[in-house]
């Protein structure tokens, strides 16, 4: 809501040509979500101080269809921090009401806009998540002096510890214009939760304010140079790996590296977390896969239905198998089965140009090209805790990563109606290995490598389970580790191969 | 060749015909065939061949249109056939290929078909064809037709119709009548009520023991052997079959269950055993196996006429018999839905000898099918043939086989009311080749150790050609569409409790409508006049807890959770979407222990004469399970406004000092503050620490169900007497304020709108307004709304936001504020919720009240005003 700019620099009040705002009036200026006001609480020659203050009404929040992008709360549209806490609404109106300061214009004193100047930046409420310590990462390496002191959650809920906003002052000398590309960047960034939804300009402008256009004769730009860009880029795109992975390819291409170093996909990170982190070569994920891929090619598996498909990363490998006769990908989340659907298809609007037919818009479950080939890899909504028919017909199963996101009460129910009912040849359960976890930095003893997990087996554990299931069910099973194995903790994740 | 010219004077030919069924009309072109379906059949039971023709072609007599014709006329018949229509056949079928076709699909469909011939001669057909200008092929044309029928009537009765009839002459066909004859299993007349019997095998003194247990008179003969028995009330005994072999006294057995059907008082299926008794009394050649051979020899001393008897009783029972209007179904070894009221030898087969796979066990018995977890219909299947060591319902079908001649008990069932009544076996009259007992898991065949209460994708409307639900409720129909079920789908697959816990989800809540008087959105007397208008006079004003919803259910001891919900455990508590209440499993435990010494020490379990009840009401505080809410979407909002607004209101007083106009956003700063504050204190007041159990309040406000019923015909007042009693035995449970008003009553109304002044200046959330009979209260039209609620004006500031009381928020607020969708959709949640626990009371299968539940949690899904 409040940004205050101070400078000491001589006379102190040229701040107002920088800012192209006289330091004797209050101005306003409508935004779409509100209006922004600046003024300047003290203007002498010694110091002068610009403040701009942003109102956010929040009915035209509404109105202008913003998301404020926290679906887990119904009521986050109504009742929400963004009329208060420096947010990315505020970003917005400080790009807007300070345009061409950000980009260095400033036709009284165009020599004074490329000159460093002793500035204080001050916003009593910034949303940051990572702390203190993340804000000193990220300004720090700019050249600013960081304060940064946490405001308390609420003083009538002692015990309750403090707030995740910041009282943030930056005190350093540059150009002010660097200064507020700085915070126009790492705003948002720190934020994480931007009020429109990402598109492709997103990247130009991250670039743009970043100072990596290529244009510029400043060289690759601050941001290219930080060494959070990964995480900040990431953070400023919202999490939209297929934006993130092109600008970070564009970042290191400023930056004279190749693409591939940076390829922190977070997208790797959900599965296993912290894990893979450490581990050099493959990650787990992609070993796991490969894993999963070499015993369907040894049992000569002629169909396959992954059951809880999620995004599609098997499926993605799968449909290069061509001689798989069927493909089939089930998950409980239509969410999921969208992301893997963009995966896999390369496009099957009728309107073509790689567009894609929305999956569950009518909610009929996956209708068929008209030709009357099945698709490829066929897509279900359903769910391994219910019997479906759908399952069966496929030679193998998999169930990669699945077991220990169901509660232990509705086991017998996924037995029932994978091992029980559709009755593959072949199937594959793969789950972590709850021994391997100590050798995981950060994971605290006890605590499982997901939040969704329900449980981590030991192999003992897994092993008990997987000889109950083949036995009340008529199948065989035979045990193999995943990933680099440990002599005494075996390794991260175990596999059963289930065959009749 | 001989061609009969005149006719004389015939006698009317009455021709049977089975109702459930096909009926092919065979004659040439001009024989009458349509005239005579007319005469003696529904328009919409003929499907002819000519209006075939028309429907593809917009010509009847497009002979090249044929082949899509008859293609249309086969699905038209095979639809009708599936669902158990008479259909008649209109078309000449004068080639065998043209009638096998139609045989099949009758077959296929499990009905019986019948032919009926019109024969006349070809000049009358040719004649009648120039009467029709439409019909303008040759005589020659009928001439091969005819050549075709006659070549075909000595065939037809091979060719898998059960009766042909044939009608010579346009007389005796003008003069035939049709009459309908029931299909042999179809005795739904028959209501009962009835005691039906699980297999006897030959233990003539137990089923003489329990026919006495269950009210029967026996009568006997001069040498004392029962040769009937009848019960005082008229009720009639219906025996599942295998009343013979292997028992002491097969003979007797039979003696006393002829006598009973023979007068009336019984009815009897058979059973694989009498099936193979007529095989051998017939001479046919039978291994004397499973105890045939004592059977036979017992026979053997009784007299040729006995015998003669026995083999015209067996011969001469019917599959399966469908009873009481359809609801009803006694079936040996069982019997799909599909076969229910059919006749053909594999629905024969599946009712005498069950679904098999054809393969042995490791004691040489037949694997059988599960059909019964497979079971979804809605008539109740009574049957034998397995022993079992317990006869429980699963899925509405019950097997009433509890080994008797194996040294367990013969059980019967009391229908409608259900009720089990078994005598012990007097000894164990035969060694069962398998063990009785139930067996430890993982032992035996897969099919035992599998969960019996399957739920299919199918029964939560997914997977199939239309994804969505339709709830039959006793209030009417309910839907939930294609997009909500599947998210209801995610949410109960990862997120739910044992599904088998869940036999209720509450339902939303819709709101007062909006407030008349200023300044506030929700206000009692809009509650009242609500109720008033749709005929309700008396409700009662229950305190609204601010807390978290839950539902617990709790059971006496793990018997009744065993026979009732999840083996091995004593209760859970589950919130308004089904998850556990408490993620940690000892706080769990630890809370369903209290709340069931609670029951225990209120003396409930005795009232209400049950082992297990199931509670609604609000967990507090909401800070317990809404902790991380309340931080990351309240007090977060809080501490923003806190550090920022001082901020503002300081750098705009240095301004304003400068002499800088900057308006009145001090001002507005300085209300927006103040609006925090009251904002914040809302929040905190529902928040306080908790250790484990201790600092949880519960505070019920329903009793939802216990064994055997539910207590949606209980008033409020029952409900809160309820609560008020757990709360003086239990510190963790909190009773309810409550006041009775007469929305008839203007003071009443008014002095209730004071009592909820008070409630929300003293920090309540509010208020809930019921109409006073309880859940199930009707209105004027139909059923009325279980609730409205009316919240405080400051408490609605976490739910609008911290400055909707600015006057020109709150003027656009009032005016868009829609409650139809809201209203409505409590409304059917509200169905549904009471539709669950009927069908939970009721017994009903898992997948039933899963159903509904199911349903509930789809329709949460829907997008409506979250504010409401």
């Amino acid at each position: 809501m409040l940004l205050t700019i101070t400078t000491t620099a001589t006379p102190a009040t040229d701040l107002g040509y920088l800012l192209h705002k006289h330091p004797d009036r209050a101005q306003s200026f409508e935004q779409s979500f509100g209006t922004a006001h600046v003024f300047y609480p003290e203007a002498t020659d010694e110091r002068c101080t610009a403040a701009l203050m942003l109102e956010v009404d929040p009915q035209s929040l509404l109105r202008s269809r913003t998301s404020v992008n926290t679906p887990d709360f119904a009521l986050a549209q109504y009742v929400n921090d963004r009329p208060f806490a420096t947010s990315s609404l505020f970003t917005v109106a400080l790009g807007r009401v300070f345009g061409s300061a950000l980009k260095g214009r400033c036709q009284a004193r165009p020599e004074l806009a490329r000159t460093p100047i002793p500035l204080t930046l001050s916003l009593p409420a910034v949303p940051c998540r990572g702390g203190a310590d993340r804000a000193r990462a990220l300004f720090e390496p700019l050249g600013w002096r960081v304060a940064a002191e946490p405001v308390p959650l609420d003083p009538g809920l002692p015990g309750w510890g403090d707030s995740h906003y910041l009282s943030l002052t930056l005190t350093g000398t540059m150009p002010l214009s660097e200064a507020l590309s700085h915070l126009y960047v790492l705003l948002p960034a720190m934020d994480g939760a931007k009020h429109y939804w990402v598109d492709e300009s997103e990247i130009d402008k991250l670039l743009r304010a970043g100072g990596a256009t290529g244009e510029d004769d400043d060289g690759p730009g601050w941001l290219a140079a930080h060494p959070e860009r990964g995480w900040i880029t990431r953070r400023y795109l919202n999490r939209r790996d297929r934006y993130v992975r092109t600008a970070l390819a564009r970042l290191a291409e400023a930056d004279d590296r190749t693409g591939d170093e940076e390829a922190d996909d977070p997208a790797v990170e959900d599965a296993a977390a912290a894990p893979d982190r450490e581990e050099r070569g493959p990650s787990l994920a992609e070993q796991r896969a490969g894993a999963v891929l070499a015993v369907l090619a040894a049992e000569r598996a002629t169909s396959v239905i992954d059951l809880g498909c999620g995004s599609g990363r098997l499926l993605e490998r799968l449909v290069r198998d061509h001689t798989l006769e069927r493909i089939t990908g089930v998950d409980v989340s239509t969410v999921s089965l969208e992301h893997a659907h963009r995966r896999v298809c390369r496009g099957c609007h009728p309107d073509g140009r790689g567009r894609h037919r929305d999956l569950f818009a009518d909610v009929t479950g996956v209708r068929e090209e008209g030709s009357g080939r099945l698709p490829r890899p066929e897509l279900l909504v359903g769910s391994v805790v219910y019997r479906d028919a759908r399952f069966a017909g496929h030679d193998a199963a998999v169930l990669m990563e699945v077991v220990e996101h169901l509660d232990p009460s509705r086991l017998t129910a996924m037995e029932e109606s994978v091992f029980g009912t559709a009755q593959p040849r072949v199937v594959v359960v793969t789950t972590p290995n709850a021994e391997y976890n100590r050798h995981y930095e950060g994971l605290p003893e006890g605590a499982f490598r997901h939040g969704d997990h329900r449980f981590e087996w030991t192999r003992a554990e897994f092993t008990a389970w997987s000889e109950g299931v083949a036995e009340r069910n008529g199948y065989g099973v035979r045990f193999l580790p995943v990933g680099p194995e440990h002599p005494e903790t075996g390794a991260p994740t175990q596999m059963g191969v289930f065959t009749r | 060749m001989s061609e009969i010219e005149t006719a004389e004077p015939v006698e009317p030919r009455v021709l049977s015909v089975p109702r459930m069924g096909l009926v092919v009309l065979v004659g040439v072109s001009g024989s009458g065939k349509s005239t005579f379906a007319a005469r003696h059949f529904l328009p919409t039971q003929v499907v002819s061949s000519d209006h075939c023709r028309g429907v593809v072609s917009d010509d009847p007599n497009d002979q090249a249109a044929s082949a899509d014709a008859f293609t249309l006329l086969h699905t038209i018949v095979d639809i009708r056939l599936r669902r158990g229509l008479l259909t008649v056949v209109d078309a000449t079928n004068v080639q065998p290929r043209a009638r096998a076709q139609l045989v099949r699909i009758a077959k296929d469909n499990d009905v019986l078909s019948t032919a009926i011939v019109l024969d006349v001669t070809e000049s009358v057909a040719a004649a009648r064809n120039r009467e029709r200008p439409d019909r303008d092929f040759g005589d020659h044309v009928i001439r091969r037709q005819r050549r075709d029928l006659k070549s075909s009537l000595k065939r037809l009765s091979r060719e898998g119709f059960r009766k042909v009839h044939v009608l010579r002459g346009p007389e005796e066909i003008e003069a035939a009548t049709i009459e309908l004859e029931r299909a042999w299993p179809d005795r739904t007349d028959l209501t009962g009520p009835f005691d039906i019997i699980g297999d006897v095998h030959g233990c003539r003194a137990e089923l003489e023991e329990l026919l006495g247990d269950l009210g029967y008179a026996l009568t006997r003969d001069d040498e004392g052997r029962p040769v009937g028995a009848r019960h005082p009330e008229g009720r009639t005994a219906v025996f599942v079959g295998d009343l013979v072999d292997r028992g002491p006294d097969s003979p007797g057995v039979l003696r006393l269950v002829m006598g009973m059907v023979a007068d009336g008082d019984a009815l009897c299926v058979p059973g694989n055993h009498e099936n193979k008794l007529v095989r051998v009394l017939r001479g046919r050649g039978a291994r004397l196996t499973h105890g045939l051979a004592e059977t036979m020899e017992q026979l053997g001393r009784e007299s040729e006429e006995f015998r003669a008897r026995v083999l015209e009783f067996c011969d001469g029972l019917v599959s399966h018999l469908v009873l009481d209007g359809g609801k009803l179904v006694v079936a040996h070894a069982g019997l799909k839905e599909e076969y229910h009221g059919r006749a053909s030898g594999r629905v024969r087969s599946f009712a005498l000898y069950g679904d098999t796979t054809g393969e042995t066990d490791e004691y040489g018995l037949p694997v059988r099918l599960p059909w019964a977890r497979d079971y979804r219909g809605r008539a109740a299947v009574v049957y034998g043939h397995v022993p079992t060591h317990k006869a429980e319902w699963l899925n509405n079908t019950i097997c009433l086989d509890t080994g008797c001649v194996f040294g367990g008990r013969l059980t019967a069932l009391r229908y409608p009311e259900r009720e089990l009544v078994d005598v012990a076996a007097h000894r164990t009259w035969y060694e069962p080749a398998r063990p009785l007992a139930p067996r430890p898991p993982g032992e035996g065949n897969a099919a035992d150790a599998r969960p019996r209460h399957t739920l299919d994708i199918t029964d939560v409307g997914v997977g199939g050609a239309r994804t969505g639900m339709h709830v039959d409720t006793e209030h009417g129909a309910v839907r939930a569409d294609g997009g909500s079920t599947l998210a209801a789908l995610e949410v109960m697959s990862r997120f739910a409790v044992d599904p088998r816990w869940l036999l209720y989800l509450p339902p939303t809540m819709a709101p007062a409508p909006t407030a008349t008087e200023p300044g506030l959105l929700e206000h009692p007397a809009e509650a009242f006049t609500a109720y008033r208008g749709s005929g309700i006079g008396q409700v009662v004003c229950e305190e609204k807890h601010m807390g978290s919803r839950a539902v617990a259910v709790l059971c006496r001891d793990e018997a009744a959770a065993e026979r009732r919900f999840v083996p091995g455990e004593l209760g859970t508590v589950y919130t308004r979407t089904g998850r556990p209440f408490f993620p940690d499993p000892a706080l769990q435990a630890e809370v369903v222990d209290q709340l069931r010494e609670a029951v225990g020490a209120a003396g409930l379990w005795d009232r209400l004469g049950t082992d297990w009840v199931a509670l609604d009401g609000e967990m507090l505080p909401w800070s317990a399970k809404a902790r991380s809410l309340i931080r990351e979407q309240y007090a977060s909002v809080g501490a923003a406004a806190r550090a920022a607004l001082p901020a503002a209101g300081a750098a705009l007083a240095a301004a304003a000092g400068r002499g800088v106009d900057v308006g009145d956003l001090a001002a507005t700063v300085e209300r927006r503050a103040g609006q925090m504050e009251e904002f914040s204190r809302v929040y905190r007041r529902y928040s306080w620490d908790t250790d484990g159990a201790a600092g949880l309040r519960y505070a019920p406000f329903m009793v939802l169900a216990s064994e055997g019923r539910e207590y949606s015909d209980a008033d409020h007042l029952w409900h809160m007497g309820v609560a008020e009693r757990l709360a003086e035995v239990s510190g963790l449970v909190r009773s309810t304020r409550y006041l009775v008003v007469d929305t008839t009553d203007p003071d009443a109304c008014a002095s209730a709108a004071g009592w909820w002044r008070e409630l929300v200046s003293a920090g309540g959330e509010g208020m809930v307004v019921k109409p006073l009979l309880g859940a199930g209260a009707r209105a004027r039209k139909g059923l009325a709304q279980p609730g409205l609620k009316v919240r405080g004006p400051d408490y609605l500031r976490i739910i609008y936001g911290p400055d909707y009381t600015e006057p020109e928020r709150l003027a656009v607020l009032r005016e868009r504020r829609s409650l139809g969708r809201k209203t409505g959709l409590a409304m059917r949640e509200h169905k549904l919720g009471l539709e669950a626990l009927a069908r939970h009371a009721r017994g009903e299968p898992l997948w039933r009240v899963h159903e509904a539940v199911f349903a509930v949690l789809a329709l949460e899904s829907e997008p409506v005003d979250p504010r409401l």
